[in-house]
């Protein structure tokens, strides 16, 4: 034990630190604003996250009222949405818009650049032993391009003809037709602005970090060595190279019919009066290109979160990870599936039913890894000695969405019953269970985790709880009954149901459902007055408060510039020996060499401690 | 009415989570576990919590489910319908179980295993038997609904049409279905996007002579027992037909036909009578969002039986009888300027896409 404290102490010394401060003092705007330290730039993006995480759900409440109250009034609306409201009720291509802004912002602004921009920024070079990214220059762009994006797509919202309404995905020719909705009109163009911008910001991330991954480990972190969030990361990354500059060129031919009267998605059209010049054109192309990014990106959305949940399950169960090697080999077998199977989206668009089977055959395969997942993370509860942390706690919850929202991928994964289901609400609710809400509950848990790291400060335990619960159990609530009524047959988007004799039903669960949800949407508010009163009135932060093992718990509380005063720690171990025979605590750091814990060594450890001690002349000498 | 039961939900939720931090405070008080890293018995409140939830998630669940029965859909009214349907609900039973297992054992163990200060984590690395074993288990399990799940696609999606099946184009545009039934020949006339007008909604071809006995109608009308083989398409941005009684959906996209063969097993007043409900009505809507009417594009569709499905069709009047002066007109006019203005499209080429 006294070796370990030892150890870190060293680190912690805070002359070192105030001194390493005044020599690299930046004027404000370089420090807070046009910064190039990861972790600065991490905040920037959970900052901007948030902000676009309370639209986003915001709108999910407008269009709930909508739903869940058809009829009502909405007057008391007109100060806020002005012409939006027509004689006390929504307009439909408002609705619309409202639908898709919040599938954009969730998807993109919100679980891509809040969750992976934050957390690969601010963990990847810390949890590598790195000074700071490959290149701070690029990972600043990507925030300011990110930025630049998120001011277009927030212009966007107010400009007069509504902003893009014609879903998220943006299926051609509804979104290349000013004629087929308002929203198709300069909505669509800057949305098309704002996505172009956004994926140069997305790419210069996912290279940054790549290379950081590759290139910047301290000594000793070999691969096998990483904790499973920089697995994570790493390969979300590298999925992310892969497959935005697709949907960059989906994106890209879309302008080009819009503004060129080129026609590579539009073919046969006679709309508003008149038919068009264009022939030739597939409107499936653009969703093969969509769906070659679109289902990807369901894994650039969960799969960091998946990391974070690793990290924070196996440090509060006190028990390393089961099967370590066998979730490397999973992110690996879904990332590589994830890119075989988009099809899946398109079983009834008249795309060649041969194709569907195929498709389907390699999407029920994806569930193989999936499984293996989560049922590593419950055997990693088992036995263990759990800490409910609420990041812990918001982990747990994760695995939950994950295996309720996953397991009924397996029916949407059947093309045969995909015809029934596609675009209804059972659809709605497997993928905001799978990648919703366990995403958002990664994002959460990981902020509730950093926060001493990022902030020097502990966020305020019970309301954390409260938090938890009410969110828990709230977005159960509100995502959980939407299988039934997609049993039913009710389908996505639509404005109103009861025009139909068919979907004429369930109008209290409706109403239930919008009521969960206002509360949980709430709920998010105790979380935000956490976060800022926690910044700066916080319960001041020890340096390791999880007793945890990764390598940036061994900075100082606020780390500065370089991140380690002095030297960049070295690795002996793999991050999860938790609950170690025979060792004096409950946990061994990742800079503890095996030759100072003889008493907990394993056998092949023990066997290496020869080696171990080699390099370590080696590196003093050096 | 509405409004007073929101501020009671949003009370009870006050209240409740009131007491719940309250007892959370008294509890660390009592214990004096504010400072200490982990306070145990608050710790443990987490995992009785999770066993109560997942209690009163499967009572909730499995309970609702039977309230909400009755609101389902009834009955598939087609043959292929019926198989599907019975495939979900085996594959809701295989992924019930699978379900239940993995929460009963998610919630549990954070209740056996919460933090005790004198006991230590089991360290357990791995261990390739389990780990095998729930990989090849998930994965065999896959492997049988996946073939079931093939047989019936291929099934569903079986391309030739059987001789005595009756052909119906589905049509859709902003905010409305358009059906054309072929008439006596049982061949649809062609059509070309740029013939279409206020009148000729279709854009029929007036100079092809297997169009002057099409028919449309304003209901969609089937024959029970014979197969029905729906051409589909859309004539300014993507639609989707579905017909949810049928199991029925199939997208209409412009510049490409799409189809969809099934046979309709019950007719109209059979499902009236099945569903005790005498205003029962089949119903076509619309799928994908197709703009500000989408949620509005409601055809009516009725199932006769073979008697009464000759009848109506007998009764019908072919579109060209109803527009003799437009027909002839129109027939001037392209007869005058032969092939001049129309581009072919090969549609075959755009549905293999």
């Amino acid at each position: 034990m006294s070796t370990v404290n030892l150890h870190i102490d060293s680190h912690d010394d805070v002359h070192a630190h105030d001194h390493e401060h005044e020599h690299h003092e930046l004027p404000f705007i370089r420090k807070y604003i046009f910064s190039e330290d990861h972790k600065v730039i991490a905040k920037q993006f959970l900052i901007s996250g948030m902000f676009w995480a309370i639209i986003g759900g915001g709108m999910s409440m407008l269009f709930r009222l909508q739903l869940g109250f058809p009829g009502q009034s909405l007057e008391w609306l007109k100060p806020l949405l002005g012409g939006w409201i027509e004689n006390g009720k929504m307009n439909p291509e408002f609705y619309l818009a409202l639908v898709t802004m919040h599938g954009t912002i969730m998807v993109f602004f919100v679980l891509t650049a809040g969750l992976s921009g934050t957390f690969s920024n601010f963990l990847i070079p810390l949890q590598i032993g790195a000074r700071d990214m490959a290149s701070g220059f690029l990972n600043m762009l990507s925030y300011w391009f990110f930025f630049l994006s998120s001011v277009i797509m927030f212009v966007s919202i107010f400009t007069e003809t509504g902003p893009a309404s014609g879903g998220w995905v943006i299926y051609p020719p509804l979104s290349a037709l000013p004629q087929a909705m308002s929203g198709s009109g300069l909505g669509m163009t800057l949305w098309l602005c704002s996505m172009a911008i956004f994926i140069v910001s997305s790419l210069l991330g996912s290279i940054n970090y790549i290379t950081t991954v590759i290139n910047l480990r301290t000594a000793g972190m070999s691969f096998l060595r990483m904790p499973l969030t920089i697995w994570a990361f790493f390969v979300t990354a590298i999925i992310g190279v892969l497959s935005f500059p697709v949907l960059f060129s989906a994106a890209l031919l879309l302008i080009f019919d819009r503004s060129f009267g080129t026609s590579f998605y539009l073919s046969e059209i006679y709309i508003a009066g008149e038919a068009l010049h264009n022939v030739g054109g597939s409107p499936l192309l653009f969703q093969h290109l969509f769906w070659f990014l679109g289902h990807p990106e369901v894994y650039i959305v969960l799969l960091p979160a998946l990391g974070i949940t690793s990290e924070i399950i196996a440090t509060n169960s006190r028990k390393p990870i089961f099967g370590y090697k066998a979730m490397i080999g999973s992110i690996f077998g879904i990332a590589f599936l994830s890119f075989i199977v988009w099809a899946h989206h398109m079983f009834v668009t008249g795309m060649n039913p041969f194709l569907g089977s195929i498709f389907m055959l390699l999407t029920l395969i994806i569930a193989v890894p999936s499984a293996v997942k989560a049922f590593n993370y419950i055997a990693t509860l088992w036995r263990g000695n759990i800490v409910f942390t609420p990041a812990m706690l918001f982990s747990i919850g994760l695995v939950s969405y994950f295996i309720s929202g996953g397991l009924t991928g397996l029916i949407l994964g059947n093309a045969a019953l995909d015809i029934q289901l596609h675009d209804t609400y059972f659809v709605v609710a497997h993928f905001h269970l799978v990648m919703g809400s366990a995403s958002f509950f990664g994002m959460v848990a990981g902020v509730y985790h950093w926060f001493p790291k990022m902030f020097g400060r502990m966020m305020d335990n019970r309301l954390g709880y409260i938090h938890f619960w009410v969110t828990f159990v709230g977005a159960y609530l509100v995502f959980f009954p939407m299988h039934y009524i997609g049993i039913a047959g009710f389908p996505r988007r639509y404005y109103s149901w009861t025009g139909f004799q068919a979907f004429d039903t369930f109008t209290d669960l409706n109403a239930f459902i919008s009521v969960a949800a206002f509360v949980t949407f709430s709920a998010q508010f105790i979380f935000v007055f956490n976060f800022l009163y926690s910044i700066f009135k916080g319960k001041k932060a020890p340096m390791n408060p999880w007793h945890s093992n990764t390598l940036e718990w061994t900075t100082p509380v606020n780390p500065g510039h370089g991140n380690w005063p002095g030297e960049i720690p070295i690795v002996y171990r793999w991050p999860y020996d938790y609950s170690k025979p025979g060792a004096a605590d409950d946990f061994i750091p990742q800079n503890i060499p095996l030759s100072s814990t003889p008493e907990s060594n394993l056998p092949y450890e023990a066997e290496m401690v020869k080696e171990e001690q080699e390099e370590m002349k080696a590196s003093n000498a050096h | 009415m509405i409004s007073i039961l929101i501020i009671s939900g949003i009370l009870l939720f006050a209240i409740v989570f009131a007491l719940l931090f309250r007892t959370q405070v008294l509890l660390n008080v009592l214990k004096g576990s504010y400072n200490k890293r982990v306070d145990v018995a608050g710790n443990k409140v987490h995992g009785i919590l999770f066993v109560i939830f997942m209690i009163v998630f499967f009572v909730g669940m499995f309970g609702y489910h039977e309230i909400a029965k009755k609101d389902y859909l009834p009955d598939a009214a087609s043959i292929h319908g019926a198989e599907a349907d019975s495939l979900f609900w085996i594959s809701m039973i295989v992924i019930l179980i699978a379900f239940v297992i993995t929460n009963i054992l998610l919630f549990v163990f954070p209740y056996l295993y919460a933090y005790k200060e004198d006991r230590r984590g089991y360290f357990y690395p791995d261990n390739h038997t389990i780990e095998r074993i729930w990989t090849i288990v998930p994965a065999i399990v896959l492997v049988i609904l996946l073939f079931s799940g093939l047989k019936l696609w291929t099934n569903i999606t079986q391309t030739e049409a059987p001789a005595n099946s009756t052909v119906i184009e589905i049509m859709g545009k902003q905010f409305a279905w358009q059906v054309r039934y072929p008439g006596k020949d049982n061949r649809l006339g062609e059509y070309n996007f740029r013939r279409i007008d206020p009148n000729n909604e279709f854009g029929i071809k007036v100079e092809d002579k297997s169009s002057e006995d099409d028919f449309i109608p304003r209901e969609l009308h089937f024959q029970k027992g014979n197969p029905v083989l729906l051409k589909i398409r859309a004539r300014d941005v993507i639609h989707s037909v579905f017909l949810p009684h049928f199991r029925v959906k199939m997208d209409a996209v412009p510049g490409m036909q799409t189809s969809f063969l099934f046979t309709p097993t019950i007719s109209t007043n059979e499902m009236r009578t099945k569903t005790g409900d005498p205003k029962f009505n089949y119903e076509l809507a619309c799928t994908e969002v197709c703009g500000r009417g989408h949620f509005a594009m409601r055809f009516l569709v009725v199932v006769d039986e073979p008697a009464e499905y000759q009848k109506w069709v007998a009764s019908q009047k072919s579109w060209k009888s109803q527009n003799e002066d437009y027909f002839a007109e129109t027939l001037k006019k392209v007869t005058a300027t032969p092939k001049a203005t129309e581009t072919k499209v090969h549609k075959d080429e755009l549905s293999s896409l």
